[in-house]
């Protein structure tokens, strides 16, 4: 290898392979076409001795020969007094054979039968004897767990595992209470710059994504619904649909599951991270508590951010279904909003604004509890930050459901 | 000391002198940084209890406690800085939160404490921004920030190359001489062990329980067990790597 300056080539480097290997070494070589196939063969000797002749190029990536021609000749009743190798043929190797020989050998000591290893090359029976020099520990293997429980133990360790689970989410919740508690007295520790780059981070970096969604979702409803209106010539009452359906309950719903997606997996991320970096670790040796100053700040950024982020979807939703009355059912603007407006009260509005502000916390405790409880691998990480999507999800489902009785029940 | 049902270690008992530089050793898995654990806080012993003094940290209520931990530092094994904060902010955050200072005071205590580990000119870098040798002494300041009584390293020369490790060692013993502080060592690097221990055990997972205590050099010459002399003097065979 050489390269060329001012006409001549400066030499930098040369790299040839390396010199032959000796029988104790481990040769490595490239697969090749050529390389004779693995090939094992049993003989029984004079002597009472069944020799295990084995051939060929044997590397990891190869096709093995099974045992079963060993195996047969072990189980027919004919106990040789050792077993031996022939590995006059073996040509390169690698670790593969090492996993033929180590079960060959292991059949062969079951049945009682000394193993002489005095015909394999010296690296391979260094390497046999390393891997048997530490015994199996008995203890060591984790518990079986049994693959097909009875279906009432999935049920019992279900009902157990779901008990410990509400126990130790409304503990969170309560030393959140705590610390708003703190919060309100002037003594809750964080940091206002962490608050404000969550509140940019839930906020305004959460609007484009909310707007694509509401519009839409606008859209969508004014379709669906003026399927129907149609029919009997009232495709003004799109305006009314889409603006009561997005105030009262779709625009704070949806806006909410964009940000379970969004901010939910990202605390959970976030702290099952510090978890992992031992960060919060720190914080309580230092006796920093980290609900105050790792919680409450997300929650207070999410609590201050959906409101916002609610009413913004619900003028997005508006405008897509505005958009699709005005282009496709021929609704003026002025006409499409009087009608919203007549139809859509502040009584909605709040409602609606007060359902996205509950859905907000629900997903800050949700992300929050699941990194704060997450494992200390990265799969871990990534399996709470999945755990905290669904909880969030979920608990904002059935929040809605809530608060759909609670409002029917008031007359809302 | 145990993880549910698996008991880890349950026979420990020992004392550490104001002073010491004592070093808690042990082959892997032996539960080394799990006693380090206990005796921060961030686990609860099964059994017994840590005292702090005559004081009983276990037993202690939630505002003693941390009136405890407050004379307390601590290196973790990966420095644990918070990814989020830059060095200085790292150092600060001890200083705002358990001190009266004002601001620049409190930069000017961060910028001290950051030189006082060779970190001089790097206040204004994130954790991500520097080596992994420099995060440990950055946390080894973060740890210095309220200048406890007692400092805990958990593996401070764990992927260290040779010379940083051996000016942590110095750093180690300079915080002994001029903070008087008490510092306990959780390694097993025996270059460390003897440049700094003034004292030592050895936790064994085999016998759950102290294989041996003394200082380095009685541990080296006198073993009292074989796993120790194989310990101190490197000598070990595959089966040995297991216990």
């Amino acid at each position: 290898m050489g390269r060329e300056t001012g006409g001549h080539k400066e030499h930098l480097a040369t790299i040839r392979p390396p010199a032959s290997t000796s029988s104790t070494q481990m040769p490595i070589s490239s697969a090749s076409s050529e390389s004779p196939a693995t090939e094992v063969s049993v003989r029984r000797t004079e002597d009472q001795v069944l020799v295990v002749r084995i051939a060929g190029s044997w590397h990891i990536g190869g096709a093995f020969p099974p045992l079963g021609e060993v195996e047969r000749e072990l189980a027919s009743g004919w106990k040789p007094t050792a077993v031996s190798f022939d590995t006059t043929d073996l040509g390169t190797w690698d670790s593969g054979v090492l996993a033929f020989l180590a079960a060959t050998s292991k059949l062969a000591r079951d049945r009682g039968i000394k193993v002489d290893r005095s015909g394999l090359p010296k690296g391979l029976a260094r390497l046999l004897s390393l891997a048997e020099a530490v015994p199996e520990k008995k203890d060591a293997q984790a518990e079986e767990e049994n693959d097909d429980p009875f279906f009432l133990q999935r049920i019992g360790a279900r009902a157990i595992h779901t008990q410990l689970m509400f126990k130790s989410g409304l503990s969170f919740v309560g030393q959140l209470v705590l610390s708003f508690r703190r919060l309100l007295r002037g003594r809750a520790r964080f940091r206002g710059s962490d608050l404000w780059l969550l509140v940019q981070q839930s906020g305004i970096e959460a609007l484009p994504i909310v707007t694509l969604v509401c519009f839409l979702l606008g859209g969508i409803l004014a379709f669906v619904g003026a399927i129907q209106l149609e029919t009997f010539g009232a495709t003004i009452y799109v305006a009314d649909l889409v603006g009561v359906a997005m105030v009262r309950d779709m625009g704070a719903l949806f806006t909410a599951i964009i940000m379970a997606g969004r901010s939910g997996a990202a605390f959970a991320a976030q702290l099952g991270s510090m978890k992992v970096t031992q960060e919060i670790d720190a914080l309580e040796t230092m006796t920093i508590p980290t609900m105050d100053f790792l919680v409450l700040p997300r929650v207070i950024a999410l609590l201050l951010m959906m409101p916002l982020l609610t009413l913004y979807g619900d003028a997005m939703g508006i405008l897509g279904g505005g958009f699709v009355g005005v282009a496709m059912l021929g609704i003026s603007p002025v006409t499409y909003l009087i009608e919203t407006a007549d139809a859509v009260s502040l009584t909605h509005a709040v409602g609606g604004v007060i359902k996205g502000t509950v859905y907000g916390v629900l997903i800050a405790i949700a992300g929050c509890l699941q990194g704060v409880q997450s494992g200390k691998s990265s799969s871990a990480v990534g399996d709470a930050a999945t755990k905290a999507v669904v909880a969030g999800i979920v608990s904002i489902i059935t929040a809605c459901g809530l608060f759909a009785l609670v409002f029917y029940m008031l007359g809302i | 000391m145990a993880y549910g049902d698996f008991v880890l270690q349950h026979d420990l008992n020992f004392t550490i002198e104001t002073g010491d530089i004592f070093v808690i050793m042990g082959g892997s898995g032996c539960g080394k940084s799990t006693l380090l654990r206990h005796m921060i806080g961030l686990n609860e012993p099964a059994k017994g209890e840590v005292l702090y003094g005559l004081e009983s940290f276990t037993k202690a209520p939630l505002h003693r406690r941390a009136a405890m931990l407050r004379k307390v530092g601590v290196l973790y094994q990966s420095g644990a800085l918070w990814s989020s904060m830059t060095l200085a902010e790292n150092v600060a955050l001890p200083l705002e939160e358990f001190t009266t200072l004002a601001r620049d005071e409190i930069a000017e205590v961060a910028r001290l404490k950051l030189a006082l580990v060779g970190l001089a000119g790097f206040e204004h870098y994130y954790p991500a921004d520097i080596s992994g040798g420099m995060q440990k002494r950055a946390g080894l300041a973060r740890a210095m920030a309220l200048d406890p009584d007692i400092l805990f390293f958990d593996e401070p020369g764990a992927g260290l190359d040779p010379i940083s490790s051996r000016l942590l060692d110095d750093l180690i013993l300079e915080l002994r001489d001029s903070l008087g502080a008490t510092i306990v060592v959780v390694t097993h690097e025996l270059a460390s062990i003897f440049a700094i221990a003034t004292r030592v055990i050895m936790l064994d997972r085999e016998k759950k329980g102290i294989l041996a205590t003394g200082t380095p050099q009685e541990l080296r010459d006198r073993p009292p067990h074989e796993f120790v002399r194989r310990f101190f003097h490197r000598v070990g065979s595959a089966a040995e790597v297991h216990r």
